[in-house]
């Protein structure tokens, strides 16, 4: 969509997006970490596109955009498994993007 | 160096001066914000208008008058902290020379004469008296130059309030049952102590920083306005006063190893540093950085050992009984930006108080735990798990249940969900092996092919084939079908035939194929979610789905916490078994009544927001004209529609809430079983009640209470029917530790053997009995009655049981200090007096 209704479903989602895993950090991690703001919905393991492994990068949904707000403000920028994580607002999980960009099947980092 | 602050203010006092006739208005709103938002900045502001009054006398008074109107707002509007900030800037204010001496001592006169009230709630004189003690450390000293006698008299009032007060509650809100090395007083009490000793060193107060001071020659020129006079307002069945609470100390002056010593717990110094650490707080907390930064740049902060009270002040939040003011992980991090910010000291300090925590686990509240328990682990996994565990080898030598074994035990499985069983094996020294988690793995005991012989065997590998090749739902069931039911009477039961055999085997098939992951797990129950539901129509099959569940993740208490609440089943059947002492269990419970809660807000909100919608609705159809008989047909169809909209979610609010009462008093009614299963057990076996377990069985009960009553005074109705209080005098002066709201509850019965009398000796301390006749089965509520709960607190029948059976008769509710008495009274009731349960003694801790 165009930028306007970009920005509108990211003021308004329950997802984030969680970057800088550890490739063998388990979905269960994630969800103990994540779940001290709030009750996690659901996560999607981001996976290589090729070999369909964990490859650094996860989505988190949380059922209410509170929960999701105090993981930015508390959990953002703290550790998991020894990595520095970073979480960005996403505007919502869609079937296909747990698929890393990268050419080689990883993840694209910027 | 204050210098530049006060060119600051004189610079900024000139700006603000001649902006007035074009801003004032703003000017106003602005600086009334900052009253009640800045409160640690509370000094600076007073000076800054105290500048503007002695500039402009109209604007001083009109920024007092606006004051007043805000304070009356924010009363109104139940923010009680924030109207604590407005008086005690107002306080300041006549050190600014902007407010009369004898005007205040007036409003403060009206304040404490909110004790005087008849039949008055505690919480709400509790406040008025605190919002004057409070302002004392500011302006003291000014009002006892100015009217000496009056606040004598003032203080005495105060004093003779204080005696008079109800202090059941605390017990239930200290973070440590033991007196030493730092008693947990109850806050208005510590503050009076603080109050009197300020005023034997005639008033004389160091640590606030006093910016007017050196503007004084150009204040004490102005002229002072009079307060109105303010009436508090009366009360209403909306106000929500703040709970009581207790002041955490942890520190004291001999912990602090070098540098300035730390303010005695008694001096006012303290109660100022603690104030205005926990506005901070309070201001900041949603940007940790900032926080920290603001925190660490206390002003006056090198006259005081500053990291030893921020620590303090840090786990006072988070221990915070019933719940912290801020959310658990906002501490965490915090602390962490704290350990950025101050690489070369916060670190040791916190060290320092975690091991003190430690040392002090015996007598630390069971949720005050298992919150040291979350921080712990939660730090620890940010600092690549470093600690001197060797430190901690006492825990070692005694048994496993013990608090500080238990303690490490959950920290390492805490730790191992953040990371993995290998990682914590590598970090605790070999000796502390038997407290490391077992490796969590999925328990299939039809796989292991030594168990061939076991009923279903053979079923479990076809159910297997057939869900791994998509077999129908019926298909499935087939294949269950010839699995004998092994509670071949219960069958002939009407509605309550389960085969658990059935269950047994098909779940745990399911849960072994699905548990790769928490995802797998959960596509997989929602697949089958139909199957599941018709192998468990009764709620006995249901709670046989939990123990499946349990078994078969007994090692992976993580999952097991994750399914439950997914699994939809009623919860609080699960009590029944005797999960009580997992860690994990109280985890399922609190995310159980959590869940339950957003599920009423929601629909509340929907409902709020369906009638606002209605009520703009049709303020727009006043205001337009037109055709009208076109609009009124239109809008009549609308305002139709959300009409019935409006009903519909009423309707929702009322069920929701009845499953939320139901919950807790499902819960309380499992709790009072147990318990008195443990009593029983202990009279008979002659041996002490206070184990260990009976403890955190207590404590965790005490914090349903609290929880309890956070949450329920929304979804109460008000009105309910007629309860046998026998004297009603009696009921009124327990009314005086009673929130506002009316809490109904059903009363929850146990075997009695005959109706009990209402005691005189009862009526001493005020508490009423409340009986009803008894019934043969155990844990059956036969009357179904629904009690008026204002003016009542509990009362438990605390002679000791001769015999097993003997009457246990409780009337339970959500309400603290009744709470209070009714813990204290299972406490008593395994070897006290029954006049000291009367007395709301702690005659057996």
């Amino acid at each position: 969509g165009n930028r306007h209704d970009q920005e509108k479903l990211l003021k308004q989602s329950c997802t984030l997006y969680v970057g800088n895993l550890s490739f063998y950090t388990t979905e269960e991690q994630v969800y103990d970490l994540f779940s001290k703001s709030g009750d996690v919905k659901r996560i999607v393991i981001g996976l290589d596109k090729i070999k369909k492994t964990a490859c650094g990068f996860c989505f988190v949904e949380y059922y209410t955009r509170t929960d999701a707000e105090n993981a930015m403000r508390f959990i953002n920028g703290t550790r998991l498994d020894d990595r520095i994580i970073r979480t960005d607002w996403d505007a919502g999980f869609k079937e296909g993007r747990q698929y890393g960009r990268g050419k080689s099947g990883g993840q694209v980092w910027f | 160096s204050t210098s530049s602050l006060e060119s600051n203010l004189e610079g900024l006092a000139g700006v603000l001066e001649a902006d007035l006739p074009n801003y004032k208005n703003k000017i106003l709103r602005i600086l009334c914000a900052v009253a009640r938002l800045l409160p640690e900045k509370l000094t600076v502001y007073t000076t800054l208008v105290g500048l503007l009054n002695a500039r402009n006398y109209n604007f001083g008074g009109e920024f007092v008058e606006a004051m007043i109107r805000q304070l009356k707002e924010t009363l109104k509007s139940n923010l009680y902290s924030e109207a604590v900030y407005l008086v005690r800037f107002l306080s300041d204010l006549v050190n600014c020379h902007v407010i009369a001496a004898p005007s205040m001592v007036a409003m403060f006169e009206n304040f404490v004469s909110v004790t005087q009230e008849e039949e008055i709630l505690q919480v709400r004189s509790d406040w008025y008296v605190y919002a004057v003690l409070s302002c004392l450390p500011w302006v003291g000293k000014e009002l006892y130059e100015k009217k000496d006698v009056e606040m004598d008299r003032l203080l005495n009032q105060i004093d003779g309030y204080l005696k008079r007060r109800q202090k059941v509650h605390v017990p239930m809100l200290q973070v440590w049952t033991a007196e030493k090395p730092h008693p947990q007083e109850e806050f208005l009490d510590c503050l009076w102590a603080q109050v009197q000793k300020l005023k034997k060193d005639r008033w004389q107060e160091r640590h606030i920083l006093r910016p007017y001071i050196a503007f004084d020659s150009v204040l004490c020129e102005a002229l002072q306005h009079n307060l109105p006079p303010f009436t508090p307002p009366a009360h209403s069945d909306e106000a929500l006063y703040p709970m009581p609470r207790v002041v955490f100390r942890m520190f004291d002056y001999t912990d602090a190893p070098e540098g300035p010593v730390m303010p005695g717990s008694h001096s006012v110094e303290r109660f100022v540093i603690e104030e205005n650490l926990h506005c901070i707080i309070k201001s900041h907390w949603r940007e940790r950085k900032t926080c920290a930064a603001q925190l660490l740049s206390y002003p006056g902060k090198n006259k005081i050992p500053l990291n030893y009270h921020i620590v303090e002040v840090i786990f006072g939040e988070l221990f915070q009984l019933p719940s912290p003011p801020h959310i658990d992980v906002m501490y965490t991090a915090l602390l962490i930006e704290l350990c950025k910010l101050q690489p070369g000291s916060l670190p040791q300090v916190l060290a320092q108080a975690t091991e003190m925590l430690y040392m002090r686990l015996e007598t630390m509240n069971t949720t005050c735990i298992d919150r040291f328990i979350s921080w712990f682990s939660h730090h620890l996994s940010n600092f690549q798990f470093r600690w001197s565990w060797d430190d901690w080898a006492d825990c070692l030598t005694v048994d496993l249940e013990k608090p500080k074994p238990k303690f490490v035990r959950e920290v390492l499985e805490k730790c191992m969900r953040l990371s993995y069983h290998q990682r914590i094996v590598d970090i605790v020294p070999p000796s502390f092996s038997a407290l490391i988690p077992a490796e969590p793995q999925y328990h299939y005991k039809y796989g292991d092919e030594s168990n061939s012989s076991l009923p279903g065997y053979a079923v479990a590998i076809a159910v297997g084939n057939a869900i791994k090749n998509r077999a129908s739902n019926e298909e499935i069931l087939t294949t269950l079908k010839e699995l004998p039911n092994p509670n071949q009477e219960e069958d002939d039961d009407e509605g309550d035939g389960f085969n658990p055999l059935k269950i047994d085997v098909f779940l745990q098939t399911l849960l072994h194929l699905a548990a790769k992951s928490f995802s797998h797990s959960f596509s997989a129950l929602a697949k089958f979610h139909e199957v599941l539901k018709t192998l468990t129509e009764s709620d006995e099959g249901k709670l046989h789905i939990l123990r499946v569940v349990y078994e078969a993740w007994r090692n992976h208490p993580q999952v097991t916490t994750v399914h439950f609440p997914c699994t939809r089943i009623s919860l609080p059947r699960l009590y029944t078994a005797r999960f009580s002492v997992l860690f994990y269990v109280w985890e399922i419970l609190h995310s159980t009544i959590r869940k339950m809660n957003k599920h009423v807000q929601k629909i509340q909100k929907e409902l709020e927001e369906a009638k606002d919608k209605l009520e703009k609705q049709q303020h727009k159809k006043q205001k337009d004209s037109g055709d009208e008989e076109d609009m009124e047909k239109n809008s009549e169809d609308e305002d139709g529609q959300l009409e019935e909209q409006i009903e519909r979610l009423q309707e929702k609010v009322e069920s929701a809430q009845s499953e939320q009462k139901n919950l807790f008093l499902v819960i309380f009614q499992r709790f009072i079983m147990i318990l008195t299963e443990h009593l029983v057990r202990c009279e008979t076996g002659s041996v002490d009640i206070n184990t260990c377990w009976y403890k955190n069985c207590i404590e965790r009960l005490q914090q349903i209470f609290l929880m309890a009553c956070e949450l329920l005074p929304a979804c109460l109705p008000n009105a309910c029917s007629g309860i046998a209080c026998e004297d009603s005098s009696v009921a009124s002066a327990t009314a005086a530790s009673v929130r506002s709201r009316r809490y109904s509850v059903r009363k929850m019965i146990m075997k009695q053997q005959e109706p009990r009398q209402h005691s005189p000796a009862i009526t001493r301390t005020g508490t009423v009995c409340v009986c009803a006749n008894g019934t043969e089965e155990r844990g059956e509520d036969e009357t179904n009655q629904w009690l008026e709960l204002s003016q009542i607190t509990i009362i438990i029948k605390t002679c000791p049981a001769k015999k097993h059976g003997e009457d246990v008769c409780v009337g339970v509710f959500p309400h603290w200090p009744a709470a209070t008495l009714f813990i204290q009274g299972i406490v008593i009731r395994g070897g006290g007096h029954e006049n000291d349960a009367v007395n709301g003694n702690n005659g057996h801790k």
